[in-house]
């Protein structure tokens, strides 16, 4: 059958103007459209590079797709379907066109076959997505807003940089395995950092989100750290430092976790934890490894969506996220305690949810390559998730002591878009062949066998009663309304502070020099003035204006008698 | 009206319940352990409960340090509002100025 090969991202873009032009039920039709019928187009795409052009002498591929690319494609469109159902009841324009802008680009992102191509997406990942966190309107979300949007242009600047350099290096913008080796492959890596969260490179993630609207944090949390993963699996597979900054990212955020009071922001450094395990797997880079990062970051689209959905839906439903203001919410909001525990369960990697089937992949690839340490980082991070959004997150805003709050479950919609969501989420775990039939590579992996199902229930039960037991004793952290420094400090509080300071010690060095610059000059001019006094009376300061008229008009009039004598 | 009405964890007894039989499935895990005959990658598998220890003293671990990192990490709520506020004043745009 002849086909056209369309580029999901032109869909989302179309769409994004129908989005603008078209309001109520209509623009709701069209929204729900898209992602459906792009998801059946990319269904039917034969692998291969089916855009193709010279630029500027070299070979530009804006839209390749084989397994890896897919995997990516077919996830990134449940979220945008799943994202855009959330927000149906949505009536901000700008909101709607710059989700679908933003999910169009991520796609663009993911089939991009040159870096020049990718980096056109990445920029464009940046400004579509910031109005999401901008359209909350307050001049907390405006600050937010711009300091992502500056870290993430600096790491689109990096990148292009990087792949300037990589055509120089190579001849070449085709976007394959790249590698730590010259100027280039360091520069994409640290712009893929940056996107990815990387320690230190991590905080506009946890500044960000949680400052985005109800429904924009729901589109943020799929696209950009997802599009980071896939592009460090497609040019860093195997990188061995990928390893110990995936270890890393597994770990510190937990502790972050455990004492935020906002529970979005519980969420985005879970995101980060999440996150980690994929940069694991990559860095790996066996077969096994990229299945496990792969679809982890499959199922972590669906079931993080599905976590920010149900604290967004607290939010939506009391205006309240902060773990301290909230509690006994099951008793009113039932159904969206049911879809948040779901969505828990299944980011801890419960047996029969989704997280187990993907997360066990990275752990037994650990092992089997060696490394012991951060295996044992990997389990102390399974175990850590699931105490903070695992137990945490449903304890605190569902459960914990009785606020008082009566909010009732939000409306269809969201309801509608958390259900779709929980069962992917159940149906991954408990059919986990439908997802590893699409993955890259054909492992023969099967995650049910009594030693992991065991071992797992077993770390979570336990983890669960270090809580209730550390709850009972009254050592449990309890949630306090404060805000936790992290590397933000510096760049809110450090620099400024530096700045401030030297702008000041070079205003008064600059102040100080005038001064003694006038005053020197001051007393030259005196001292001159001086002499001369001495010298002539005539031509003295202390002669009155009158003498100096009179002067003019001697000269004049000797240049009045020289020209008759002429 | 609505807070007349008894919800399910409201009464002690089934708060009582729930953790009875989460006590029980610990134990009956934790005996598990040795009657499922696991095959093992690493050696620290063998050791005798590895998995429910490490879960255990590894959340209680985690509790602990990151109540201590509240010791130095934690600030009010407003922390860096206060400052971009002051800084915001201090440089004074004209139309704050008419009035003054």
């Amino acid at each position: 059958m002849w086909m056209l090969e369309i580029p999901p991202f032109v869909p989302f873009f179309i769409g994004a103007v129908l989005a603008a032009v078209t309001r109520g039920p209509l623009r709701n039709m069209v929204m729900i459209a898209i992602p459906v019928l792009s998801a059946i187009h990319l269904w039917m795409v034969p692998d291969g590079n089916h855009i193709q052009f010279a630029f500027l002498g070299y070979e530009l591929i804006p839209y390749r797709v084989d397994k890896l690319s897919l995997m990516f494609g077919y996830v990134f469109h449940i979220a945008a379907f799943i994202a855009i159902i959330y927000a149906l009841h949505v009536k901000d324009t700008v909101q709607q066109v710059a989700g679908l802008m933003y999910a169009g680009s991520g796609l663009g992102a993911v089939f991009a076959g040159d870096l020049l191509t990718l980096f056109v997406f990445w920029e464009l990942l940046a400004f579509t997505s910031v109005f999401l966190i901008w359209a909350r309107k307050s001049s907390r979300s405006y600050q937010a807003g711009m300091r992502y949007l500056i870290i993430q242009v600096l790491s689109g600047v990096i990148l292009l940089a990087g792949a300037l350099f990589y055509a120089a290096e190579h001849g070449t913008l085709v976007f394959e395995f790249i590698g730590l080796e010259g100027i280039a492959g360091w520069l994409i890596f640290i712009a893929f950092g940056i996107k990815c969260a990387f320690p230190f490179a991590h905080n506009w993630l946890t500044d960000a989100y949680p400052e985005a609207t109800v429904t924009g944090t729901v589109f943020l949390s799929a696209f950009t750290t997802k599009v980071a993963v896939y592009t460090l699996a497609r040019g860093y597979p195997g990188t061995e430092l990928l390893i110990y900054i995936g270890a890393a990212m597994t770990c510190f955020p937990i502790f972050f976790a455990v004492i935020e009071n906002d529970l979005r922001r519980v969420l985005a450094y879970s995101l980060i934890n999440q996150v980690g395990f994929m940069v694991v797997g990559v860095g790996i880079g066996t077969a096994l490894a990229i299945n496990g990062a792969v679809s982890h970051a499959f199922n972590d689209v669906i079931f993080k969506g599905l976590l920010f959905m149900s604290m967004g839906a607290v939010l939506h439903m009391t205006g309240r996220i902060n773990g301290s203001d909230l509690g006994g919410l099951y008793k009113t909001m039932p159904k969206t305690t049911v879809l948040c525990i779901v969505g828990a369960a299944s980011i801890s990697a419960f047996p029969l949810f989704s997280g187990f089937v993907s997360k066990s992949m990275v752990m037994t690839a650990a092992l089997e390559n060696g490394h012991d340490w951060v295996w044992l980082m990997l389990l102390f991070a399974s175990a850590g998730v699931f105490h903070h959004a695992g137990i945490k997150i449903p304890y605190f805003a569902f459960f914990a002591h009785d606020s008082g709050i009566r909010a009732s479950d939000p409306p269809t919609n969201m309801l509608v878009a958390m259900s779709v969501a929980a069962a992917l989420c159940v149906g991954i775990g408990v059919y986990p062949a439908a997802l590893y039939s699409l993955l890259p590579y054909d492992t023969g992996y099967n995650p049910y066998d009594a030693t992991h199902v065991l071992a797992q229930t077993q770390l979570l039960f336990f983890s669960a009663l270090a809580f209730v037991w550390l709850n009972l004793r009254g050592l449990y952290p309890p949630e306090l309304p404060s805000t936790n420094l992290d590397v933000e400090w510096t760049y809110r509080r450090l620099f400024p502070a530096i700045w401030q300071r030297t702008v000041g010690i070079a205003t008064r060095i600059y102040q100080f020099m005038g001064d003694t610059f006038k005053q020197t000059l001051g007393v030259g001019l005196d001292y001159f003035a001086r002499k001369n006094n001495r010298l002539s009376g005539l031509l003295s300061r202390n002669h009155p204006a009158g003498s100096m008229v009179l002067w003019v008009v001697v000269i004049l009039a000797s240049y009045l008698l020289l020209s008759f004598i002429k | 009206m609505e807070n007349k009405k008894q919800h399910i964890f409201d009464n002690p007894k089934n708060v009582k319940r729930l953790m009875s039989v989460f006590y029980i499935l610990c134990v009956l895990l934790f005996v598990l352990d040795f009657v499922i005959n696991r095959h093992v990658y690493h050696n620290w598998e063998n050791l005798w409960g590895f998995y429910p220890i490490y879960g255990f003293v590894g959340c209680v671990v985690l509790v602990f340090v990151a109540s201590w990192m509240r010791t130095f990490l934690m600030r009010p709520e407003d922390y860096y509002e206060k400052l971009e506020q002051n800084n915001n004043n201090s440089v004074t745009t004209g139309d704050d100025n008419v009035d003054a």
